[in-house]
């Protein structure tokens, strides 16, 4: 059953001259991890915006068509009430971090505190949620006193921590060690394997392909393929427009040309894939 | 000609945290160096001491024949530019071309080579036709160029990127990547803190890995990446290609797509 639907949505922010995002169709099941991919510009942010309802109740402008998140029309609702049921974990961690609080602890009890949860069980969640992400070690230190990939992770855990029903992350890795980014994809599967719905802004190619049940392309505000890792990123019209993909991908293509790769075999999109076609090729 | 020479360098913070417990290391003029390791390990506590926007806690970090203990941020301005991970932190200006203007300005340039370095460095980050633009509304790949334009425009021998791909798409990774060519061509030292490994292992011949304030390698791009057991130790991870070369049984550390293709062609 589908949790997040969006019917032919279009949407304009305010004094721009184009649509951010132009006749949207997309349906997320309960459960599903997406991942969206595309070039700086093509309305990724917008994207996460429209299904967490900072669009229309934060950024003004022009929304249309139909946005139905938890079975509830988000414009129907208000932002406190969306952003509960589709929590949004910022690109900028700087931009999330509340200011207002002088721990990591405090700063992942903030959203907590807002909705009313009784002290006791406040305690016992955050603690939880600290172990689960791996910043236990944190937990008294300044949010501002942490490094970029530090930051992220506290960002990530402050909206975990209030148990949305669809967690809609822009570039949650973007400033993350390499084993990092795989720790928080690793988690992040593991929780949609127990039904929680993700929606996950990403360039690292390499993690989608192995981490993400679909990949939606998005490309100046349109959906311009969309379906399983391995047939999205490997689509040439992904190529052709300046999409990122996988060393593994760009390696087979030019060792298509010089022979090196097996004619008529799809490219890989991860390290096995692309292991397996090496040795075909070499045998 | 610009050497930095660190020396025994420890770093704590006001709070406690020892950010650097012991570094020793040498940059020679005109390298390009990758610097790598986890989140914390150091990295960017590190290149502050490059430019005196750190000060050491014990050791010692020197410019040439500055001692960056003794000398200005000012003075220092003129040998490295550190281009931030966060160019919210760095900008100020109304527009993309005063911001870029405002660095050879403060030096005391000429006003004709400022002017031409102006003008290089808006090219090179491709936002000369955005100058009369305040960089507050554009977007954050092309705030980054501005940062990236408006450190290129100081002329320095030492240019530092803390973190210079984060959040940016291939086109934005490839301009970077030219970027770094052109510095590189020019004999500039570039030092570079990453997470993108496979950025790292296709444009930096020598690469540092840090680990809880400490060097725990140093060397060839070939001879550090390849290194997996060690650094996982600092939560990095060999680049895609180079594992790949690796589970092919490959002799050679493959860094780039043209060392994989070599080497395979020598195998059929």
């Amino acid at each position: 059953m589908s949790i997040v639907e969006l019917r032919n949505v279009t949407y304009q922010y305010p004094f721009s001259e184009r649509p951010a995002l132009e006749g949207i169709d997309l349906r997320i099941d309960e459960g599903e991890f997406v991942a969206v991919i595309g070039p700086n510009g093509a309305g990724k942010s917008s994207l996460c915006y429209t299904v967490s309802g900072f669009i229309p109740h934060f950024f003004k402008g022009e929304l249309q068509g139909s946005v139905v998140v938890g079975g509830v029309e988000t414009r129907q609702s208000t932002l406190a009430e969306c952003v509960r049921r589709a929590g949004l974990a910022f690109q900028n961690p700087f931009n999330q971090i509340s200011g207002a609080k002088y721990t990591v602890f405090e700063e992942i009890a903030f959203g907590l505190e807002n909705l009313g949860v009784p002290r006791e069980e406040m305690r016992a969640r955050v603690e939880r949620m600290l172990e689960r992400a791996g910043i236990a070690d944190l937990a008294g230190r300044s949010p501002y006193a942490l490094s970029g990939g530090q930051q992220q992770r506290v960002a990530l855990a402050s909206i975990l921590v209030m148990e949305p029903q669809v967690l809609v992350l822009d570039e949650p890795t973007s400033q993350m060690d390499p084993i990092g980014t795989r720790e928080v994809f690793g988690m992040i599967k593991e929780l949609a394997g127990r039904g929680l719905t993700v929606l996950m802004v990403e360039h690292k190619v390499e993690w989608v392909a192995a981490f993400a049940d679909r990949v939606v392309a998005l490309d100046g505000g349109h959906v311009i393929a969309q379906g399983r890792p391995e047939e999205v990123l490997t689509d040439p019209l992904l190529a052709e427009r300046n999409f990122g993909l996988s060393r593994y991908t760009l390696a087979a293509r030019a060792a298509l040309q010089a022979g090196l790769w097996p004619a008529g075999r799809r490219l890989p999109v991860t390290l096995e894939e692309a292991v397996e076609g090496f040795k075909a090729a070499a045998a | 000609m610009t050497d930095i020479r660190v020396k025994d360098l420890h770093h704590v913070y006001p709070g406690g945290v020892a950010a650097l417990q012991g570094i020793s290391l040498e940059i020679r003029s005109g390298e390009q160096v990758g610097i790598v390791g986890q989140n914390g390990a150091g990295k960017t506590t590190l290149v502050k001491h490059f430019n005196g926007l750190l000060q050491p806690t014990r050791g010692e970090v020197w410019v040439d024949e500055l001692d960056t203990r003794k000398v200005s941020v000012a003075k220092l301005a003129a040998r490295v530019g550190y281009v931030f991970q966060n160019p919210d932190e760095q900008l100020f200006c109304k527009t993309v071309g005063e911001e870029v203007a405002f660095g050879p300005r403060n030096l005391g340039f000429a006003p004709e080579k400022a002017e031409a370095l102006c003008k290089e460095a808006l090219e090179l980050t491709e936002i000369g036709d955005r100058a009369g633009a305040n960089p507050y509304d554009l977007s954050p790949t092309w705030r980054k160029m501005v940062a990236l334009a408006s450190i290129l425009s100081m002329d320095t021998p030492v240019v530092i990127f803390d973190e210079p791909t984060t959040g940016q798409d291939p086109a934005s990774v490839a301009r970077i990547a030219r970027v770094v060519a052109a510095l590189r061509a020019k004999g500039k030292t570039v030092i570079t803190i990453t997470h993108d490994i496979d950025f790292c292992a296709e444009n930096f011949a020598r690469v540092i890995a840090l680990s809880q304030g400490r060097v725990l390698l140093d060397g060839p791009a070939a001879e550090v990446l390849g290194q997996a057991e060690t650094l996982a130790q600092t939560y990095v991870e060999p680049p895609q290609l180079t594992r790949l070369g690796q589970r092919l049984g490959l002799k050679r550390t493959i860094l780039t797509q043209e060392d994989l293709l070599a080497e395979l062609g020598k195998k059929q």
